[in-house]
């Protein structure tokens, strides 16, 4: 104990407690002039450099929430199989037989924006630390991205590079990238979102958690050394996008996959052989998050001598290697002499390793720098007793207007035949293989649904069961109604799980906004999330992890406010797999659910008008949990050979996808009120499509009559390989699936480079 | 037959290829780690894919100064079943083994999705429970497979029936002659990209790679373990 010691004023050149006081320097952190007020009533004293720093990050929206967090507590994060919610680095679902299944996502959009290539791999190799630092097997990636009108080159670089980069990472660690989403909207155009998510398994003994506890026992670190990358990331992540941002390129870190293969393989050793107290990732805000937040969870005071930091660059700063986010970095404690196995095993997989400080009693978070104690903080302070905004809520002028706006009117002209073969040869429509067939969607041999379905399925060695996991969100959607669209997001992620074959088990969010400090957005944010928890609550799907990104503003234009929801589900049987393809010719088209005149915020009002109006689709939840239990009931019972949610592009492009993915044609007819054209591409919730065989048909009739969900014959798959859909009689879409489907591929290869059309 | 499959810091389908010799086989198999060098226990040796030390200068050229790579020089020279894939298959070319080099994809982009091969010798250890012409799919997931070698290097694998499997259909990375896979002139050391261990189940959405597994079996116990 070194308690009568003073903390020094200033190392080298820094400025002093009085200047960063009367110049106002920690504005140029992020901290208001309130919150430096209570970091001197914290401390009883004027802040040096260095603690002022570790407040700024510390209190930064991306590390505390400072804006979300009342916000947040709407989510239910609690369920019967919940072992681990919120608050740890990834959340763990119990899935029988002593397994569990541990995930988060994450975004790492402004870096992205500034350095695409590294911004996204690092946000890959960033939620993978979070997973394995749970003590599970990182088992899958997904991943949910926006970006700008891909007509631009700037797009085209950001698309090209982000997908690069997230290839480069989940590639050579060897974790598959198994699904996703991709979004190309102007509104988007300077800040693009990068949103990772990784799915792990543990056994129930390996579960971790990021405490220190225990005086005397050690703090060890481990990975790469600390480099001056990355500073300040956090904070910089906590910002509004403009012109200066450029210059903070430096505050993007650069990531090492094979690090973090090697950090990834010991740590899982020592998992296996007992040996932790605690882990913890050195993510955002690097060493000072990861030690604090261990050192609070713990309820233990910790102190550092940062000498014995690995430092890659010489003569650093406190300042500077408490700040740094350079990767592939791990805080363990583990019991009092046990540090030789830890270094031991480090060894044997080529890692540093370093006994850097220790645990003590009481509360103080104490750094030591060349013998001099260079920071002195009650630890709670940084983590538990963070400022906590209710920021001021109101309504948009727009979602006024849009009350008024009719949507339907204006599209229900439109030629269906035409428009069909337009939506897919968009961009947002077509088909996704040219970015995923860069991942290694592969890998651990265990995908049994690539990319390209619903939701990706993984099967789980060693047992019958298997994992569909998806991304979902729709900005436009949240844009237009954030309570609606926030329950889409939801409902729709829980859509694409069912029809795999899966019971949803719970989701993981983030959650991409504009700045809070906007009345409006902050609307927004609420709203959105008042969707989602209900959402979530009557589908049982608990919120177990996720992440807010606010601030995605460039020059003052917010983003579509986009909440993404990565949602993973159980499968009990193999056999249960399901996938969005037609089977046979033959089979028999059922469609469960009801069809309304909704186009607000469709992709055939985009495609059509360039912009969006009125009000989204209306969830009714009670309804969409029917509809879910009727198609896993009817997939149970080993009735249905195709399941596909009908959702953007509706009705007609849900046909177009499951006849092109099954290479089969379909012959359709429907009755209805609406025009043709609303019919086929209202987006109305709670709908699905599906195929059983002629045998089958009425058994998914009648359990659907059952459990009252409206379920009608729409036709049957042929072997023609024509898409034909009457409509009251009357033919409007007939189409070779040969020319669909290669306008289908062509989509994007020919958006990112015109010359290739003719390649393939 | 005993099976060994060297571990590099960076291998990641090591797991897969041990899983495939259990499910398919049910033969003994372990993963071993790079430091050793003496695999005079095993009958085969499975080189894995992956990223051994990050890919870093070149694929596989690091991994070619393992000690475990005597292991494998010296099961090749005594005729031992040797298969490298993907990753394994960079490194039997940087340490001579296989003769020709590696060269980034054509379209300079990493490429993951099944692909249709030709196995065009159907007499090696590796494939003679497969026809001559037979097609097969195959998942690849690579961005250095593009296969190259001089002209006279070529003529000589096409003269000896080095090459084993070839891409139909399309050629995925511009590899020359469309190579996917090639032996040695003695047939008991083979090379090629796609992953055979990502293709023996059902809902992996080919089997077609069981049946390499099966043909180093048979011929391993025609040869009493070695060849």
């Amino acid at each position: 104990m070194r308690l009568e010691e003073q903390v020094v004023k200033k190392v080298g050149n820094e400025p002093s407690p009085e200047e960063i006081r009367d110049q106002k320097l920690y504005r140029d952190l992020g901290l208001s002039d309130e919150e430096f007020e209570q970091v001197t009533g914290h401390l009883g004293r004027l802040p040096n450099w260095t603690e002022i720093g570790i407040y700024s990050v510390m209190w930064s929206e991306h590390c505390s929430y400072k804006n979300s967090k009342p916000l947040l507590k709407k989510f239910p994060t609690d369920g019967p199989h919940v072992l681990q919610g919120p608050g740890e680095g990834a959340g763990v679902i119990d899935i029988d037989d002593g397994q569990a299944v541990v995930f988060k996502i994450e975004s790492h959009n402004h870096p992205s924006a500034i350095e695409p290539f590294q911004g996204a791999a690092t946000g890959v190799g960033g939620i993978i630390r979070d997973v394995f630092s749970m003590g599970a097997r990182p088992v899958a990636l997904l991943n949910s991205l926006r970006f700008g009108n891909l007509r631009t080159p700037r797009v085209q670089y950001l698309f090209e590079q982000v997908v690069a980069g997230i290839a480069h990472y989940g590639n050579c660690i060897g974790i598959p990238t198994v699904g996703g989403e991709v979004v190309f909207d102007e509104h988007y155009d300077g800040n693009p979102l990068v949103n990772a998510m990784c799915v792990g398994v543990l056994n129930h003994e390996s579960l971790q958690k990021g405490v220190a506890i225990g005086p005397g026992n050690p703090v060890i670190y481990v990975g790469s050394s600390t480099g001056r990358d990355g500073i300040h990331g956090a904070t910089f992540a906590s910002e509004e996008l403009n012109e200066s941002s450029e210059e903070k390129r430096p505050a993007v870190q650069v990531g090492d996959p094979f690090m973090e293969k090697l950090l990834l393989e010991a740590c899982l050793e020592m998992v296996e052989k007992k040996m932790l107290i605690g882990i913890q990732d050195m993510g955002a805000a690097g060493l000072t998050s990861s030690s604090t937040e261990m050192a609070a969870k713990g309820k233990h005071g910790l102190e550092l001598d940062l000498d014995l930091v690995p430092q890659r660059e010489e003569g650093m700063t406190p300042y500077e290697i408490m700040l740094s986010e350079s990767q592939e970095r791990m805080l363990l404690v583990v019991e009092k002499g046990r540090e030789q196995e830890v270094i031991s095993i480090c060894d044997k997989w080529g890692l540093q390793s370093s006994v850097i400080g220790q645990v003590n009693e009481g509360d103080r978070y104490r750094l030591y720098h060349k013998g001099r104690l260079v920071a002195d903080i009650p630890v709670q302070t940084l983590v538990d007793n963070v400022p906590v905004y209710t920021r001021e809520e109101k309504v948009p002028a727009y979602y006024e207007q849009n009350q008024k706006a009719t949507p339907e009117k204006a599209l229900k002209e439109i030629d269906s035949n035409q428009a069909i073969v337009d939506l897919v040869s968009s961009v947002n429509m077509g088909s996704k293989k040219w970015v995923y067939r860069q991942y290694d969607h592969m890998v651990r041999a265990s995908t049994a649904v690539c990319p390209g379905s619903d939701a990706a399925v993984i099967v789980l060695r060693g047992t019958d069961k298997a994992l569909a996991m998806s991304t979902d969100g729709n900005g436009r959607y949240v844009y237009l109604d954030p309570e609606q669209g926030g329950k889409i997001a939801v409902a729709e992620a829980a859509r694409n799980i069912v029809c795999s074959g899966a019971e949803p088990l719970g989701i993981t969010d983030c959650l991409n906004f504009g700045s809070p400090e906007k009345p409006e957005v902050y609307w927004q944010l609420s709203k959105a999330i008042d969707g989602m928890a209900e959402a979530c609550r009557v589908l049982q799907a608990p919120v177990v992890s996720g992440n807010v990104s606010l601030y995605n503003e460039t020059k003052g234009n917010p983003i579509y406010p986009t909440p993404v929801v990565g949602m993973v589900g159980l499968i009990q049987k193999r056999d249960h797999i399901t996938t969005q393809a037609f089977k046979k010719a033959g089979d028999v088209i059922l469609l469960l659910g009801e069809t309304f005149a909704e186009l607000g915020g469709s992709e055939l009002q985009y495609l059509v008008t360039g912009s969006i109006s009125g009000r989204p689709p209306v969830c009714d939840l009670e309804k969409e949990q029917r509809t879910q239990k009727t198609v896993l009931q009817a997939i149970r019972s080993g009735w249905i050979t195709s399941a596909h949610d009908v959702s953007e592009g509706g009705l007609a492009l849900a046909l177009a996808e499951a006849c092109i993915s099954g290479n089969k044609g379909a012959k359709v007819s429907l009755e209805t009120q609406l025009a043709p054209a609303v019919h086929l591409f209202s987006e109305s919730q709670s709908r699905i499509l599906l195929t059983t065989t002629a045998e089958n048909a009425a058994e998914v009739t009648e359990l659907a009559e059952k459990q009252g969900v409206p379920c009608s014959r729409i036709g049957e798959v042929t072997e023609d390989r024509q898409l034909i859909v009457n409509v009251n009689h009357q033919c409007v879409i007939q189409q070779e699936i040969a020319l669909l489907g290669k306008r289908w591929e062509d989509a994007i290869p020919c958006a990112m480079s015109p010359s290739l059309t003719s390649m393939s | 037959m005993r099976f060994a499959v060297p571990v590099f810091p960076g291998s990641n389908c090591d797991m897969d290829c041990v899983h495939a010799i259990e499910d398919v086989l049910g033969e003994p198999v372990s993963p071993v780690w790079h430091q050793e060098s003496d695999l005079s226990r095993y009958d085969a040796v499975i080189l894995p894919g992956g990223f051994s030390y990050g890919d870093y200068l070149r694929s596989g050229a690091l991994a070619q100064f393992s000690p475990v790579m005597q292991g494998v020089r010296e099961a090749a020279v005594s005729g031992k079943l040797v298969i490298g894939i993907c990753n394994g298959f960079q490194i039997l070319l940087e340490c001579g083994l296989l003769p020709g080099a590696m060269l980034k994809n054509r379209d300079l982009k990493f490429r993951c999705e099944i692909q249709t091969l030709c196995v065009e010798n159907a007499k090696t250890p590796f494939t003679r429970t497969y026809e001559d012409g037979e097609r097969i799919r195959i998942p690849i997931a690579h961005q250095e497979g593009n296969y190259y070698c001089d002209q006279e290097t070529l003529s000589g694998l096409k003269a000896n029936g080095q090459i084993v499997f070839r891409y139909v259909d399309e050629n995925p990375n511009g590899s020359v002659d469309r190579i996917a896979g090639i032996c040695n002139r003695e047939g008991n050391v083979l090379g090629m990209m796609p992953h055979p261990e990502r293709a023996i189940h059902e809902w992996m959405g080919t089997e077609d790679g069981r049946r390499l597994f099966e043909s180093m079996l048979q011929y391993g116990r025609r040869n009493g373990g070695a060849a």
